[in-house]
């Protein structure tokens, strides 16, 4: 079970969270065209190595962050707040 | 109950304890600080079950957890446990232990046929049996056979009446393994200050080292480990669990470990899941002997050469009256001259390497006992029966050397260290030539190894690697940062190695097996009955891979997955392809080290505690008038009130008809409620919900549905503007959460400029729906506002007060309508609910108002065609499928709506949302298909399946919801509802998705 750094709770068991996914995918305008949109629902990489992606503290803080894992290892890098860089010299 | 073979004194037992016990149906005595297995040998019992595959005589192999043999079926009726190790089974007062796989008893055992059928019974027969004979039919019938005649023991069929506890711990360091090593390093640990967490699988700290009695700088083993247990136990940050068995290793160093307590039936809990979350972990998990394949190396009295010594030391015990020890290192002559010490006539020590080697060994206590040594020598085959009685000795090409009568062969093939838990932690293994073993190499986790893990060594060395793992690990505790989780040091390994002097490390020269005649077995992994030749045949049909080796012979697998046989495979596979072991390999080491008792896993979780449960402010109130209560989520909801003599249908027939002919309360504190502020509010309901939300007015509510990305339909709901920037939005009581948590993201991810903030209030309200003609009358009689049609028109929102015996209670009333009646949500503070419900049902009394529960909503809903999550809103289907495609506006975007348009979700044979009438009064059968003709033969083309169905009270027929293909131009066509399942059929018509009111007036007047 991975300890995940909540940037308002401090480190917590991973059951406490839900997992939303890449970080990087952005919601495309509201009248860009069809595939598109297929590609933002549908369609993900799935990288091997440090992934920036989303977590939700619902047992916590409610809060939606950012976690920097390695999807190899579970290793968890750095997290922050949304709109905030990772923190320097965590990953 | 004599205790033939226990010594006068010696060991940790308590003679003056006799403890009574049972075994296979025969009564014996033991002392306290037996094991159950220490305990039979002391009565001299060897023959304890019976072999998985050919029913062959088993006897005690080993001391510990390793065990492969000594599997019993401890306990009886509903405390039974299967495949308990005897020798990890402390001896306690009426245990009762009965022998495994074997029928009638373990000496006359039917099954023993299977071991003359052998020649038949390969390595991977069970596989070919799916190829040959080619009949299924024949193979569904002989393959329950073969699942009966290989087996363990058997499940209690009762529930377990053991509590099982769960505790968190956390701590800078923990030692896995309280031997020498594990000690030294805990001691070192917990002398920097630092928290530390000792778990240790047996009952006593270091009993290995306590064995013995060479001293480490001038002091004996036992004043040693008395010193550092008694330092540990009087440090304040120090945690020691004996009896428990760590058994997993997780991410970020959460290692999972079970306590095992008095198995006495009294003592609660019976055992605690301990889930440990370290800053770095000390593994010295030590290391496991392994044994050397012969002919017939199964027979009993067949065991473990360190073992043998732990039995004589530990307990007391003589394992027999003459022993022949077969090795090919020099850890076995300890145990021979334990053996010897013991009263044990040591026949021979057959040492399979050369003379030179042997010489070195050739010491003065050796000469003394008058022991002799053949070199250079192998044990070729044991015979006997039911117990050993003799060994052929040959040299290593097969000359005969001697024939040795004796009871029990000690074998020692080496050590292999308890790597399981570092490998776990990602970490690599090397081979080591020199132990012959698979060691530690690199881990990327804070996980640092000491003491006989990194190859079997001395108690010098285990102390010198624990204090130095105790340092390196605080290091890694202290780099770790506070939030990461993680420590700066990356792939620290296992500490260098001591030089190898032979005295700090046991060099072994490998011997996996001897050169036996063909046609002899000579086993590998003793569990699952598998030889040298099942290996060699493996590769020769192409299963040469480690893990294809494992799961085509099963070598490795079962309970003990393989701790004394899994190097020796592996060994034999790379003989058998001329390559280096680790060109083979080891298999994956997963959790559980050992078998973790299921009811550990969730504790206390089980029957009414697995999930938490949610109560309504009104619930005690419903309690109290008969509701029966159905689960809605982690919700209980009243489902009907019946009365005295009447059923469950009958009841929520009546409250359904109540509704449409006077009144009716239910409560409906469990919709998802979530209040939205902020200038942006209604821009964000436009972005959310399919339908225009801009022009909504104070004091006015409006129902919404809500897509997923792909279009599909997700959830559906009322928003009231409760003022200018001031929303409430209601979710179903199965999305609240879910809903919530896509809110959250949107406006701090996806839309972080919009002016919202979202709260969830679904427990800070209760609510209650008034429905029926006469609602208006009971509530004009309970608030303090206007409730005309004309004051308080359909979808008006507006506060008030209502009025209970003494004094008011702030309120909220909407006028909306889920049973197509003229009906009011009234809702107000969680802890006024059940005042609020009470002061409404008295107002209406004079006008039959009845509580209804959730099958009468149902029964009302269906009669008007709105749909429900699961049932018509069944991640399948879109707004059009559903009727409701007026509602997607076509000037605004909404999530979902891009996707909208492809051609599978706007194609004409979609099944669409119709109702369905059974005018013969015939039941619609549950979970029913609509078909054309229900007697078309097989595959009958369906035509849509049915998502609804109640009988009606008002219409007075059985009526239903369905998804049918073209549905919508069908009305008025008659189809059929079938469950094949049921063998049930009905005709039914297919009309419009609305049965009461199809004009909606009712609602609005």
């Amino acid at each position: 079970m991975m300890l995940i750094p909540c940037p308002w709770c401090g480190p917590r068991d991973q059951i406490e969270f839900t997992y939303g996914g890449d970080a990087t995918v952005r919601r495309p305008a509201s009248d860009a065209p069809e595939p598109e949109w297929v590609d933002y629902v549908y369609l993900r990489d799935n990288p091997c190595g440090p992934l920036d992606e989303l977590w939700y503290h619902g047992a916590g803080c409610r809060s939606w962050f950012h976690v920097l894992r390695d999807t190899r290892t579970h290793e968890v890098l750095a997290s922050a707040a949304i709109g905030e860089p990772f923190a320097p010299g965590e990953g | 109950m004599t205790q033939r073979f226990r010594l006068p004194s010696g060991g940790i037992v308590d003679r003056t304890q006799p403890i009574a016990f049972e075994f296979d149906g025969t009564r014996y005595e033991g002392y306290a600080g037996d094991t159950l297995a220490s305990a039979l040998l002391a009565n001299g019992v060897h023959l304890v079950g019976r072999s998985f595959k050919y029913h062959r005589p088993r006897g005690i192999f080993s001391a510990g957890t390793e065990e492969p043999n000594a599997l019993v079926q401890l306990g009886v009726g509903a405390n039974t446990e299967p495949n308990t190790r005897a020798t990890t089974t402390p001896l306690r007062d009426g245990l009762v232990a009965a022998p495994q796989n074997c029928w009638p008893s373990v000496r006359f055992d039917v099954g023993r046929m299977a071991d003359v059928l052998s020649p038949i019974l390969p390595a991977g027969f069970y596989y070919k049996t799916f190829k040959w004979p080619a009949s299924p039919k024949w193979w569904m019938r002989y393959e329950h056979f073969i699942r009966r005649a290989a087996g363990m023991g058997h499940a209690a069929r009762e529930p377990d009446p053991a509590r099982y506890d769960h505790q968190y711990a956390h701590c800078d360091v923990l030692v896995v393994g309280a031997g020498a090593a594990g000690l030294a390093a805990a001691r070192r640990a917990a002398e920097s200050g630092a928290s530390v967490i000792v778990c240790q699988q047996s009952p006593r700290w270091a009993m290995q080292f306590g064995d013995g009695n060479a001293a480490v700088d001038a002091v004996a083993p036992a004043r040693w480990i008395d010193d550092a247990s008694t330092a540990l136990a009087a440090s304040p940050d120090v945690t020691l669990l004996a009896n428990t068995t760590a058994f997993g290793y997780y991410d970020a160093n959460l290692v999972g470990a079970i306590e095992r307590r008095a198995d006495d039936g009294a003592s609660s809990p019976r055992q605690r899941l301990w889930m440990i979350r370290a800053k770095a972990v000390v593994l010295a998990s030590g290391a496991l002997e392994r044994g050397i394949a012969y002919a017939n190396n199964d027979l009993p009295g067949t065991m473990l050469a360190g073992s043998a010594a732990i039995y004589a030391r530990r307990y007391g015990v003589r394992v027999g009256t003459r022993a022949v020890v077969f090795t090919n290192n020099d850890s076995a002559y300890a145990a021979a001259l334990a053996l010897h010490d013991a009263g044990v006539d040591v026949a021979a020590i057959v040492d399979a390497r050369d003379e030179g080697a042997v010489a070195r060994r050739t010491d003065e206590r050796l000469r003394a006992a008058n022991i002799p040594v053949h070199g250079n020598a192998l044990v070729m085959a044991a015979h006997g029966n039911d117990r050993v009685s003799r060994v052929d000795v040959t040299s290593h090409a097969g000359q005969r050397i001697a024939s040795i009568d004796c009871d029990v062969v000690a074998v020692s093939g080496g050590y292999s260290p308890t790597v399981h838990l570092f490998s776990q932690a990602r970490g690599r293994l090397r081979y080591d030539t020199r132990t012959a073993s698979f060691v530690p190499d690199r881990s990327p986790m804070a996980i640092v190894t000491a003491g006989a893990v990194n190859g079997y060594c001395s108690a010098r060395t285990a102390i010198d690697e624990g204090a130095a793992a105790a340092d390196e690990a605080l290091a890694l505790a202290g780099s770790e940062t506070v939030h990461g989780g993680r420590r700066s040091a990356r792939d620290v390994g296992a500490p260098q190695a001591a030089p190898f002097d032979g005295e700090a490390r046991l060099r072994v020269e490998p011997l996996w097996s001897v050169p036996a005649p063909r046609g002899a077995k000579c086993f590998v992994d003793l569990q699952n009955d598998v030889t040298v030749r099942d290996v060699e045949l493996a590769r020769s049909e192409g299963y040469q891979a480690v893990e294809h080796l494992k799961r085509y012979t099963t070598l490795g697998m079962g309970t003990d997955q393989g701790k004394t046989s899994n190097v020796a495979g592996i060994g034999l596979m790379a003989r058998a392809l001329d390559v280096p072991l680790d060109v083979v390999g080891t298999t994956t080491f997963r959790p559980p080290y050992t078998p973790v008792t299921l009811g550990a896993l969730p504790g206390i979780h089980h029957g009414a505690h697995v999930e938490p449960v949610r109560r309504s402010a009104m619930h005690d109130w419903h309690a109290a008038h008969g509701a029966r209560f159905v689960d809605a989520g982690l919700w209980k909801r009243p489902h009907s009130y019946p009365r005295p003599g009447e059923s469950e249908d009958d009841a929520a027939n009546r409250e359904a008809r109540n509704v449409r002919e006077n009144a009716g309360i239910v409560d409906v504190s469990t919709l998802g409620k979530i209040e939205l502020q902020g200038r942006d509010v209604a821009e964000f309901l436009n972005r959310v919900y399919i339908n225009r939300w801009d022009n909504l007015q104070v004091g006015r509510c409006r129902y919404g549905v809500m897509l997923r990305e792909d279009g599909i339909v997700r959830d559906d709901g009322t928003t009231s503007r409760l003022d200018t920037t001031h929303y409430l939005m209601t979710t179903t009581t199965a999305n609240a959460g879910a809903i919530m948590q896509t809110i959250e993201r949107l406006l701090s991810i996806d839309w972080p400029d919009l002016d919202v903030y979202a709260t969830s209030v679904t427990e800070q309200w209760a609510a209650a729906a008034v429905s029926g003609p006469k609602s208006r009358d009971v509530l004009a009689r309970v608030v303090d506002i206007d409730v005309s049609n004309e004051g308080f028109p359909f979808l008006a929102v507006a506060p008030c007060n209502v009025r209970i015996a003494q004094g008011t209670i702030p309120a909220r009333l909407f006028r909306m309508s889920y049973s197509g009646e003229l009906a009011y949500e009234v809702h107000v503070p969680a802890d006024r609910g059940r005042e609020m419900w009470e002061a409404v049902l008295a107002a209406g009394e004079p006008f039959g108002i009845m509580p209804y529960g959730t099958e009468a909503m149902s029964t009302l809903r269906i009669e008007k065609g709105h749909v429900v999550i699961g049932s018509e809103i069944d991640g399948r289907t879109t707004a059009f499928d559903l009727g409701m495609e007026k509602l997607v506006n076509p000037n605004k975007w909404c999530i979902g709506k891009p996707l909208l348009a492809r051609p599978a979700l706007t194609s004409p044979d979609r099944w669409q949302l119709v109702g369905l009438c059974a005018e013969s009064g015939e039941r619609v059968p549950r979970g029913a298909k609509i078909v054309a003709d229900p007697d078309a033969p097989a595959p009958v083309p369906m035509h849509g399946h049915v998502t609804s169905w109640c009988y009606s009270p008002n219409v007075g027929a059985w009526i239903a919801l369905a998804l049918v293909s073209r549905g919508r131009e069908r009305h008025g066509e008659k189809v059929w509802a079938v469950s094949p399942l049921a063998n049930e059929k009905v005709q039914v018509t297919i009309q419009a998705p609305v049965f009461i009111d199809p004009a909606g007036e009712r609602l609005r007047g």
